[in-house]
């Protein structure tokens, strides 16, 4: 059994202007020990999936229909406090911006200890011990005195550091990795990504890493979860996903990125993102899509076969299958 | 060789800091940069945040005046009211966040015709509204959303109305500043590909800043890095990708992620350990000394000079040799 399993996710928020599909129909399956990469384009739903594994979403945010298991744990629709032995304890998070995500009026020692206190039988000295050793761990330099310090006292890289710091302090099976690096230059970048992947060995977590970037999902992740509009268009290793791409819109993404090696001009992906609030009857990459059929405007594609391990929701290969099929009679299915 | 169009000579910018009751300290955000910046090329300038590479940005077009240093524009030194006015009206910029950069009570047209309206560019209302049209057209924004406001546009829309604003007066030179990292991968190409075109299509110059590797070596010709208010290294693109020669610019290639998981997880990467230090508190020497797994004394007390290596390669190092 996978550590978490995920089984067609809804989540909408409740908005004056309607509801928006932020997940819509989400599955996936995390094993112990594997990084999975969610990418995406900004709104395709890939930190709503993450913060409806914990429920921390917004008021008007809600988990419409589906399932999530953790070691076979329903967590959809469990009472808060359950959730809160969850959270921090077997699945902890680290957001984006690690100059807003620390309350700039504790000092980091009281930041960190507070997770050790409430999850762990620690007293208060050994979770200030901890502590210390957490800073440590993740590479902060004079952890004792940091512990007196303020978040504005740090850089941005040593924010991101304790960020880490505070989400394996309780040893939790899953970090939820949220844009890690953005906000970080890329010598840092380079750093925190070594950090995790050699804590990930030690202390075998799996980690959801979730983000644009496609040189992290190469670097770092076993598994990739391409996000479209809320829904998942392919899913796969990293092998299928960089050198075998099925899906129109993983296509455009990875021709949209310069490479060393090219230096024509770039082949973008026309058009401007999807309004949520206004989703298209058939795929929601069709308007988008340069390669789209008659049959991608009428009915969304259900995840197809596309190798082991290897799903994508797009007809045009659904085409492909069909074609090699013998018995295909050359009409649209 | 092209003619030099801007030409930098120890461009210094210190910004005043409190440091205490009464007393002030400088940042030293620039801190001594000399450069020139050909006709019609495309030159890069990537460092990490702080090291001063907008300020280099702004205080190359005017918008802080400079602490000291000379600006030549056409071989022509920026000294009186006149040359500023007309060196203003030649130059142009485009900046990073495509939010907080467009006046949010102000419609498309009116934010595009500013420029136009500071420098009396236009003769009749007709005329104003031709050339906001026509510049519409050329970034490829709808000219029948000339009237909406900011808002109502996506991210990618909205760089293209601070590209046509820039355009408005017909500049020789632009100043991008991070144009495209707030911008989706899908619509990052796009506007990437429109400058590109843009280039062609005016003859335009461009000061290409940006932190990803990957766009500047894709757009420019040249490319400097900056570290820590000083230039470390100049040469061209292709050049200093396969050749670096300042251990900063050889870690900041060796930290480039490939979307390409066989190279990306290739190990030959140099992670360096410590963070940026404080431009208020710099190095007296080479400012990279403290992270540099090259430094020796001389790093510490003297800053290297750059030096022409090989043709049209500079860099500031005194262990250039044994670097490499």
């Amino acid at each position: 059994m996978a550590l978490l399993e995920v089984t067609d996710l809804h989540t909408s928020f409740f908005t004056s202007a309607g509801e928006v599909k932020a997940v819509d129909g989400v599955s996936f399956a995390l094993e112990r020990g594997q990084t999975l990469g969610i990418v995406g384009e900004s709104g395709s739903g890939k930190s709503v999936t993450a913060y409806s594994l914990l429920n921390i979403l917004d008021q008007s945010g809600k988990i419409v229909s589906g399932s999530v298991k953790l070691d076979g744990q329903e967590l959809v629709g469990a009472g808060e406090s359950v959730m809160k032995t969850i959270r921090g304890d077997r699945i902890s998070i680290i957001f984006q911006d690690p100059m807003t995500s620390l309350n700039p009026t504790y000092t980091i020692g009281r930041q960190l200890t507070e997770g050790i206190t409430l999850h762990t039988r620690r007293n208060r000295k050994e979770s200030y011990e901890r502590a210390v050793e957490m800073l440590k761990l993740v590479g902060v330099n004079e952890p004792v005195k940091r512990m007196q310090q303020y978040p504005h006292q740090l850089s941005g890289g040593m924010r991101q550091r304790v960020m880490i710091a505070m989400a394996l302090s309780c040893e939790p099976d899953i970090l939820i990795a949220d844009e890690p690096t953005t906000a970080l230059d890329v010598t840092i970048q380079a750093q925190i990504l070594e950090l995790m992947k050699k804590l990930q060995k030690e202390m075998g977590m799996a980690i959801m890493m979730i983000t644009h970037d496609l040189g992290v999902v190469a670097r770092m992740c076993d598994r990739v979860l391409v996000m479209y509009a809320g829904t998942v268009c392919e899913q796969g290793t990293v092998e299928d996903i960089f050198y075998h791409p099925k899906h129109a819109y993983t296509r455009g993404l990875l021709r949209s990125v310069p490479t060393l090696e090219n230096n024509c001009m770039l082949k973008p992906i026309a058009g401007t993102p999807i309004n949520l609030l206004n989703l298209p009857q058939g795929c929601p990459f069709a308007p988008r899509c340069d390669e789209a059929m008659i049959i991608c405007t009428k009915r969304r594609c259900p995840p197809t076969s596309a190798g082991a391990g290897h799903t994508t929701s797009c007809w045009l290969h659904t085409k492909e299958l069909l074609e090699k099929d013998e018995a295909y009679d050359g009409k649209t299915p | 060789m092209t003619e030099k169009l801007l030409e930098i000579r120890d461009l210094k910018q210190y910004f005043p800091i409190s440091s205490g009751f009464f007393r002030t300290k400088p940042l030293k955000a620039v801190d001594g940069i000399s450069l020139s910046i050909y006709q019609g090329e495309t030159l890069g300038l990537v460092g990490e945040s702080g090291c001063g590479k907008t300020t280099v940005g702004r205080t190359l077009l005017y918008l802080y005046p400079p602490t000291s240093g000379q600006i030549l524009f056409h071989g022509r030194l920026l000294d009186s009211k006149k040359a500023l006015e007309h060196y203003r009206r030649r130059t142009a910029m485009v900046f990073q966040d495509p939010y907080s950069s467009l006046n949010p009570r102000m419609t498309v047209s009116d934010l595009i015709a500013e420029p136009l309206d500071i420098h009396h560019l236009y003769s009749s209302r007709k005329q104003r509204q031709e050339k906001v049209l026509g510049l519409m057209d050329k970034v490829g924004l709808n000219p029948e959303h000339a009237s909406r406001y900011a808002h109502q546009f996506s991210g990618g829309q909205r760089q293209r109305i601070g590209i046509a604003r820039a355009l408005a007066t017909e500049p020789e030179f632009i100043v991008c500043d991070e144009p495209v990292s707030a911008l989706d991968v899908s619509i990052q190409a796009q506007v990437v590909n429109m400058f590109r075109r843009l280039q062609e299509e005016m003859g335009l110059t461009y000061l290409f800043i940006a932190h990803d590797l990957l766009v500047v070596r894709h757009i420019c010709d040249r490319i400097a890095v900056m570290y820590l208010g000083k230039l470390v290294e100049l040469a061209d693109a292709d050049e200093l990708y396969h050749h670096p020669l300042h251990p900063y610019s050889k870690c900041l290639i060796s930290a480039v992620l490939l979307p390409d998981p066989v190279a990306a997880r290739s190990s030959d990467r140099i992670i360096l350990s410590g963070d940026i230090p404080s431009p208020l508190d710099a190095p007296p020497g080479c400012p990279f000394c403290t992270r540099c797994p090259y430094a020796t004394e001389i790093c510490t007390v003297k800053m290297p000079e750059l030096l022409e290596v090989s043709t049209g390669h500079f860099a500031a190092c005194h262990h250039v040799d044994k670097a490499n």
